[in-house]
């Protein structure tokens, strides 16, 4: 399956006697908007530092966009995008200017650029605050700005860590159109996220237990096949086996 | 190529943009050389001056008006018994006393040889030394002005240091100073760029991008080459107008070893910051690998000459100990490039090793 957008084998990650990321499988096909779940440190974060470039795998194998995220690790990054958990823009540069670094960083022309910073502050509408600081900005037209200057080098693939925490919901349903747009135009998106509601908007979610995948496919067919009503059931029933969850079938 | 001018042109921004540490990244070394200048210097004003003249007369009486026509003496005592200045000395009411001898007057009418004794207090060596220095100039001043020219008057002062019989001259002092302040201000400024980024989160977006790590460390180190490099000139002049330090030699040479040595302290603090996680952390660790080696193992006030063996070795992983030297050379000797090749040598390794070391930690961080 070279076409996958990733091809993720038997990838994991010890970090002396612990195992962040144990054996782990899975297949995200390009133009997907694939879902990325787990409890805080059940190895997504170090999942997605592999499949970046950023770590290397203890054993197991991942290729991502056609490039072997061990070896072909230069060749990775110019076709691969990240937003990450924390804030990736630099809060004392204007928008444009930022653009502008990350635009010269991913080699772009001085003329590319400027088109596409014109672009991405009309589309946002940011053409206002384009000579304000980052600073100055909103949280959710910051976590925006990072997305579309994530997407600057037209990436085949892009990694986004939890980029809607703290967001409030209007802005986190443009957030996903945003993400939504991007997958129109071919561009796969492996997204983590800790709201259920925006697993639902995935085409398909993983979610990750203990550093192995728990559970794949489309929300549909995890639910059919755990018999919950919800991911957010799905979600506790896979992270904690004790607790009690309403089946589908059960009242509520 | 265009990646890195992105980075230098986002680094400069940063500096410009935050006014308040670029001020005092500018200012903070001109003043730290004037404070610690004065400190240890004691400044030659107010002197507290004990004149012991046994048979006042038109002679003595000429040369203490020196003394006091200078403005910088400020005459405590005027006693005629050399037993009364020993208390005075012992409650640091007097800092030098001038002991005319008894037959002074006379012997300088007579052409003969006149004895005059200073006595300084050097507790502190260094203002210890300035005043042994400015009281000797003063009487040869003094002896020089007698007439005729002809007369075989010999002033034989006999210098007496009290607490303290070693003394150090401030001309060497002034470019330690400068070494030390260069190199924590510089090592200080990059120490913090880097953990800056690891705290914000935007070192995760850099590690991804496809700019390579000596880039990053490229991007960090030159715009602070520029700032460095405006703040020695701050340093240099300063040296000049307030302390009087010449600068014997081809002040080119010495405005490139000050460069370099700017490389090399901007090189620590990339390392460090490289090696830490948060700012804080960081700033304590450049402060005091640099702070102490720098004041005991540079040479800047305490002489390495007469130190232990180990301490002696130690010193020269000290990049100070080389820049003191190549400073004090061309400043006070006025030494060029060949007596110097070797702590130029020296320095330019460090740098490198210094660059190359960061920037395998960074790539480390990586973890390819």
């Amino acid at each position: 399956m070279s076409a996958a957008a990733i091809a993720v084998r038997d990838l994991t990650r010890t970090f002396g006697t612990f195992t962040a990321v144990n054996h782990v499988s899975f297949e995200v096909h390009p133009g997907e908007v694939f879902g990325f779940l787990g409890a805080n440190g059940a190895g997504k974060t170090t999942a997605i530092r592999m499949l970046t470039g950023l770590l290397a795998p203890t054993s197991g194998s991942a290729v991502v966009a056609g490039y072997d995220v061990a070896r072909d690790t230069d060749a990775l990054k110019q076709v691969i995008g990240y937003m990450s958990q924390r804030f990736s823009l630099y809060e004392d540069l204007t928008p444009r200017e930022n653009v502008r670094l990350y635009g010269g960083i991913y080699g772009l022309s001085l003329g590319e650029i400027r088109t596409r910073s014109d672009q991405m502050m009309e589309r946002l509408g940011l053409q206002a605050v384009a000579k304000r600081r980052v600073s100055e900005l909103p949280f959710g037209w910051r976590q925006k700005l990072a997305f579309s200057i994530a997407l600057l080098h037209e990436p085949r693939v892009v990694f986004l860590d939890e980029p809607t925490s703290g967001v409030d919901p209007v802005t986190r349903r443009q957030f996903w159109e945003l993400i939504y747009e991007a997958a129109s135009r071919g561009i796969t998106v492996l997204v983590t996220t800790h709201y259920m509601d925006e697993a639902e908007y995935c085409d398909r979610l993983s979610i990750m237990v203990d550093g192995r995948i728990g559970a794949i496919g489309t929300t549909q067919s995890l639910k059919r096949e755990f018999d919950v009503a919800t991911i957010d059931d799905l979600f506790v029933k896979l992270v904690r086996p004790g607790a009690s969850v309403p089946s589908a079938g059960a009242p509520a | 190529m265009s990646a890195l001018r992105g980075l230098l042109v986002k680094e400069t921004f940063h500096i410009l943009r935050d006014r308040r540490t670029l001020l005092v990244l500018l200012a903070l070394p001109v003043v730290q050389v004037v404070l610690f200048g004065y400190a240890i210097r004691t400044d030659v004003n107010s002197v507290r001056l004990a004149i012991v003249d046994p048979s006042p007369d038109a002679v003595t009486m000429n040369l203490r008006n020196r003394f006091a026509g200078t403005g910088v003496f400020e005459v405590v005592a005027d006693v005629r018994r050399l037993a009364d200045v020993e208390p005075l000395f012992q409650t640091g009411a007097a800092q030098v006393a001038l002991v005319f001898d008894e037959t002074f007057a006379e012997d300088v009418r007579r052409g003969g040889t006149a004895h005059l004794q200073v006595i300084t207090d050097a507790t502190d060596p260094n203002s210890g030394g300035l005043l042994q220095a400015y009281t000797q100039a003063l009487i040869d001043d003094y002896r020089r002005s007698l007439t005729p020219p002809a007369s075989r008057i010999v002033i034989v002062p006999q210098v007496q240091m009290r607490f303290n019989p070693t003394r150090a001259s401030s001309n060497l002092f002034v470019p330690g100073l400068m070494a030390f302040v260069l190199t924590i201000v510089s090592a200080l400024m990059t120490a913090i760029s880097l953990t800056r980024e690891k705290e914000t989160g935007t070192m995760e977006a850099l590690l991804v991008s496809p700019l390579r790590p000596w880039e990053i460390i490229v991007g960090k180190v030159t715009p602070y080459l520029v700032i460095g490099f405006v703040g020695a000139l701050g340093i240099l002049v300063e040296a000049r107008l307030v302390f009087g330090v010449p600068t014997r030699g081809s002040v080119m040479l010495l405005l490139a070893e000050v460069l370099l040595y700017i490389l090399v302290s901007l090189s620590f603090g990339v390392l460090v910051s490289a090696r830490t996680s948060s700012q804080r952390v960081a700033m304590m660790a450049a402060m005091l690998t640099t702070m102490l080696p720098n004041i005991l193992l540079s040479g800047f006030i305490f002489p390495l000459e007469s130190m232990p063996q180990p301490l002696q070795i130690m010193s020269n992983i000290v990049a100070g100990r080389w820049f003191v030297t190549i400073l004090r050379s061309i400043m006070l000797k006025g030494a060029g490039i060949e007596l110097l090749w070797r702590e130029t040598l020296i320095l330019g390794v460090m740098a490198a090793v210094l660059l190359v070391a960061s920037t395998r930690s960074l790539r480390e961080r990586l973890d390819l």
